[in-house]
């Protein structure tokens, strides 16, 4: 199977680690992802302004691009994931923004949407399954026990972004099991980090951050697992006194798979 | 050639202030066939009708059209009028200029010219009336209430109090319904089973009242008088004439102590063994033996309330059993149950045993419930002392997949209730209610709000909950919007209780389609007029009580309850029938006997027959359709499906029915 791929710049500097463990695993479970050549930043927040079509285009260009090469788009992180599919949404329902945003980009044959978007997420469960990830594993992270961190973007809104229910959702603590681990339940895992509001109020994210740890590991959590470079960011800036590691998902779908170090 | 006279009502200003009704009258006027042509301020007054009266005698009118409002609100008062001058109410055309004309067009012009084509298609037609008579049929005397909660219970007494036999079918082992699990009602404050229990001895005592408890209604046939029904009794497992209701059984079933089997009656705070009585004052006192959960019935091992029963009256080889009973009218009293909550995950109610719904609440709060009408945690089994109550959790909601549009108008007054009951108990308890707005209209509703906000001091705060997050120390966090005061809020508690949405009983819609009952978007029965007929379905025969019609409390529900009965009683009272003349018709000339129109027919009136018939001079036998008139109700199904057209409706027949086309289309 093949897929178009949307790394996205943080992927190409910051956070590194979510990408390089992503292709290394998505190798090891049988799948292709290829490069979209020449994408462009998506922006990094979904503009809400209605009348806002330049900042849309990048990502129907990347969308136009699978659609081309008849693939799935494939994204890893949470704001990218968010921003292609909420774009794509305006592509194929909302019929101004998407006449407007086809005649800035001129295309021969106009783009309506037609590409579905799928986080690596979605990929193992909707096209590979749990189950079948669960065979794969090699190092099984027995006894370890895991919060998934959701943040925001990954979830909201959920009528758009189909990832998952937003007020209760399991896929993250699916793909815990499926590696061994134990998933940890914790009622901030799908509460915002604070985001941007960091550059304006660090105090106001700290904030926030410390009630993610001090209610995951109250629960129990010994690290938490984040798919969005931003909650990492964030995450790791907190200086709560109960601070536990976070880790990119694909890093532990790494190691569970055996293909974290080069081979 | 018939003489038709047209009347177009002003009805005050609902048509006229649209449709220039002397314009009108001067256009018909020269149609065919019309030989008087008038208008007047209301036609449906005593003066309109004595003026159409007048003119039947003057004039020797054969047919009327009249131009008014839908037929379906006075067609009924104008054939009564013709047939007081004589005239065969049949011969009476309604050409709707109101509903699908005034009302909906603004050009005055326009909507002149469309009640002008209405006016000349309501003539073609009445040109080709006949005369019809109605039939007569017989009407039995026995009446079927679905469900045994407080709205069946007393549709069921008030019918047998004047004199009629009546059935109760009740899916659950006892009658009761959701009334019976309840601790105290508002306004009141009077205990529910002090006031219930009495209705449902009553109803077991009653000469008059059948009680078929744990069965179901299997099939419906018939119609408005004469209706057959198959009751499915299903097996109780226990002989209903030995068993004196003892509950040695229930005490000594081992699967008691093991406690698997989540307890319906409790909502699931507790446990009961597999042959059980839902609660104690079951009616009937007869156990049930739950066949899925049993022992016996899974391993064929274990016997023990066989052995131990004092009267023999366990029966393990008991069968169900389907018994078929005539009936004139029907009640649907299937009530109503709370939404699953599963889809709103930020209360965090599967997460949480802390998390309770409001009925769950009335079996905590009830002295016969799971804790002896202790309130405490679930999780802990201490008694809390910060309780937030949030209302309109899937009411009013705007998303379709999630919740429910409707309000359920029980909520606000029973979690003022809730509040109030707490409060007297537990003075030291603090109490929250989360609002979007209190709604209490109703006798003394809003002076028992009000108690509850300055006599008990409960906290009432305009504002949705965003998350209920349960909390590492096993407490929960309450995050919340304060409206008024433009704050976010984080409240500490200990038990949330969510006023969940209402909803018809999920069987409701199994029970309608073999009624043909209507039911609308949100599976709630529709009455047959919103205002002037609310306890009627539009099929006729078929009646509605409490909850499965529309949200709605105790005391309304027991005065619709009386209303249904009134209904039934009205219809049961009388001896015969007229049925509806305008059935369908077969042709057999022209039938070759295909089944297209038995296949459409919805009330199973078409039979086929062989007959002899003389075509061009051929003496032949054929198989034919036939129609039960009994049976039809003229909806007319067959006539458009028959590939002959050899099917016909008498009143609308298919050359009445293109003749109006013509007319509209000329």
């Amino acid at each position: 199977m093949k897929y178009s791929y949307y790394p996205g710049c943080t992927l190409k500097n910051k956070a590194q680690d979510l990408d390089i463990y992503a292709r290394r695993s998505a190798e090891a479970l049988g799948f292709e992802m290829e490069e979209i050549p020449e994408w462009q930043c998506c922006g990094g927040v979904y503009p809400l302004g209605s009348d806002e079509i330049a900042t849309k285009l990048a990502s129907v260009r990347a969308l136009n691009y699978a659609k081309e090469q008849g693939q799935d788009l494939i994204t890893l992180c949470s704001a990218c994931h968010h921003v292609l599919k909420r774009v794509n949404d305006d592509m194929k329902n909302v019929q101004d923004i998407s006449d407007r945003a086809n005649n800035y980009m001129a295309l021969e044959e106009p783009y309506r949407g037609e590409t579905k978007v799928l986080h690596f997420l979605e990929v193992i469960r909707d096209v590979i399954g749990f189950d079948e990830l669960a065979k794969k594993v090699v190092n099984p992270l027995t006894d370890k026990k895991i919060g998934a961190y959701y943040g925001c973007l990954t979830l909201r809104p959920g009528r758009i972004l189909e990832f998952d229910d937003p007020e209760n959702p399991k896929i993250m603590e699916d793909f815990i099991r499926a590696l061994g681990a134990t998933p940890v339940i914790y009622s901030m895992r799908n509460e915002c980090c604070g985001g941007y509001a960091s550059l304006k109020d660090p105090e106001f994210t700290k904030s926030r951050t410390s009630q993610i740890f001090e209610d995951s590991t109250g629960f129990g959590a010994e690290c938490l697992i984040t798919a969005c470079p931003l909650c990492m960011y964030n995450l790791n800036k907190s200086d709560a006194d109960t601070k536990v590691p976070v880790y990119y998902f694909t890093e532990l779908l790494a190691e569970a798979l055996g293909v974290k170090e080069e081979a | 050639m018939q003489k038709i006279g047209v009347f177009v009502c002003h009805c005050g200003t609902n048509i006229a202030a649209t449709v220039d009704v002397k314009k009108v009258v001067e256009l018909v006027r020269y149609e065919p066939g019309v030989v008087f042509a008038d208008d007047y301020m209301y036609m449906c007054s005593e003066a309109g009708q004595e003026k159409i009266i007048e003119a039947i005698k003057e004039y020797g009118l054969t047919g009327l059209v009249i131009c008014s409002c839908s037929p379906r609100m006075h067609e009924k008062t104008f054939r009564a009028c013709a047939e007081k001058a004589g005239l065969n109410p049949y011969m009476v055309e309604v050409a709707n200029i109101r509903e699908q004309c005034s009302w909906i067009h603004k050009d005055r012009e326009e909507a002149t010219k469309k009640a002008v084509i209405l006016a000349r298609a309501a003539i073609a037609k009445v040109n080709l009336n006949t005369p019809l008579k109605e039939g007569e049929s017989p009407v039995t005397k026995r009446a079927l209430v679905i469900g045994g909660g407080i709205a069946g219970i007393q549709t069921a007494l008030d019918i047998a109090d004047a004199g009629y036999q009546v059935d109760i079918v009740e899916k659950e082992p006892s009658i009761g319904g959701r009334m019976s699990q309840f601790d105290k009602t508002f306004p009141t404050l009077d205990c529910a089973s002090c006031i219930l229990t009495p209705k449902m001895v009553e109803v077991n005592q009653h000469p008059n009242i059948t009680l078929y408890t744990y069965s179901e209604v299997e099939k419906v046939s018939g119609y408005v008088g004469n209706f057959d029904v198959d009751i499915r009794k299903k097996a109780r497992s226990v002989d209903f004439d030995k068993c004196t209701g003892c509950g040695e059984c229930s005490t000594k079933c081992p699967l008691g102590k093991i406690g698997k089997i989540p307890s319906e009656f409790d909502r699931g705070l507790k446990n009961r063994p597999a042959i059980y009585m839902p609660f104690a004052q079951a009616v009937p006192a007869v156990p049930v033996i739950d066949r899925e959960n049993c022992t016996y019935f899974k391993t064929g091992k274990c016997g023990v309330c066989a052995k131990i029963c004092p009267s023999k009256a366990v029966d393990y080889e008991q069968k169900d059993e389907i018994v078929t009973v005539k009936y004139g009218a029907i009640v649907v009293a299937t009530g109503f149950d709370i939404i699953n909550l599963d889809k709103f995950g930020e209360y965090a109610y599967n997460e949480s045993p802390d998390v309770i719904t409001s009925i769950e609440l009335e079996r905590l709060m009830n002295a016969a419930g799971p804790t002896g009408g202790h309130l405490e945690r679930m999780s802990d089994h201490k008694q809390p002392k910060d309780i937030v109550f949030i209302q309109c959790v899937g009411s009013r909601c705007d998303s379709e997949e999630k919740g429910k549009p409707y309000c359920s108008k029980v909520c606000c007054m029973y979690t003022a209730k809730h509040a109030m009951l707490i409060k007297d108990h537990w003075p030291d308890t603090n109490i929250t209610v989360f609002y979007i707005d209190v709604r209490t209209p109703g006798k003394n509703f809003d002076e028992f709000y009000r108690r509850a906000v300055e006599q008990y001091h409960v906290n009432y705060i305009k504002g949705q909950v965003g998350k209920v997050k349960p909390q590492p120390d096993g407490s929960l966090m309450v995050q919340a919007a304060d409206l008024l005061d433009g704050k976010q809020i984080n409240m500490k508690a200990d038990m949330v209780v969510l006023a969940a949405a209402v909803e018809p009983n999920p069987g409701v819609r199994k029970i309608a389609t073999m009624l043909t009952a209507s039911i609308d978007n949100n599976n709630f029965l529709t009455e047959a007029h919103a205002k002037l007929r609310p306890v009627e379905s539009p099929t006729a025969g078929i009646f509605l009580s409490g909850m499965a019609q529309g949200p709605k409390d105790i005391p309304e529900t027991v005065s619709q309850a009386g209303a249904a009965a009134v209904k039934v009683i009205g219809l049961l009272a009388k001896d015969k029938l007229k049925t509806n003349p305008c059935t369908a018709q077969c042709d057999t000339l022209l039938c070759n006997g295909c089944s297209t129109c038995a296949n459409v027919c919805p009330y199973g009136a078409i039979t086929y027959d062989d007959v002899q018939v003389m075509d061009h001079g051929l003496r032949e036998t054929r198989r034919v359709a036939q129609v039960n008139l009994a049976l039809c109700q003229g909806c007319g199904a067959c006539t458009s499906a028959c590939p002959s057209g050899a099917m016909d409706l008498q009143g609308f027949s298919n050359r009445q029915i293109t003749t109006e086309v013509d007319a509209i289309c000329r």
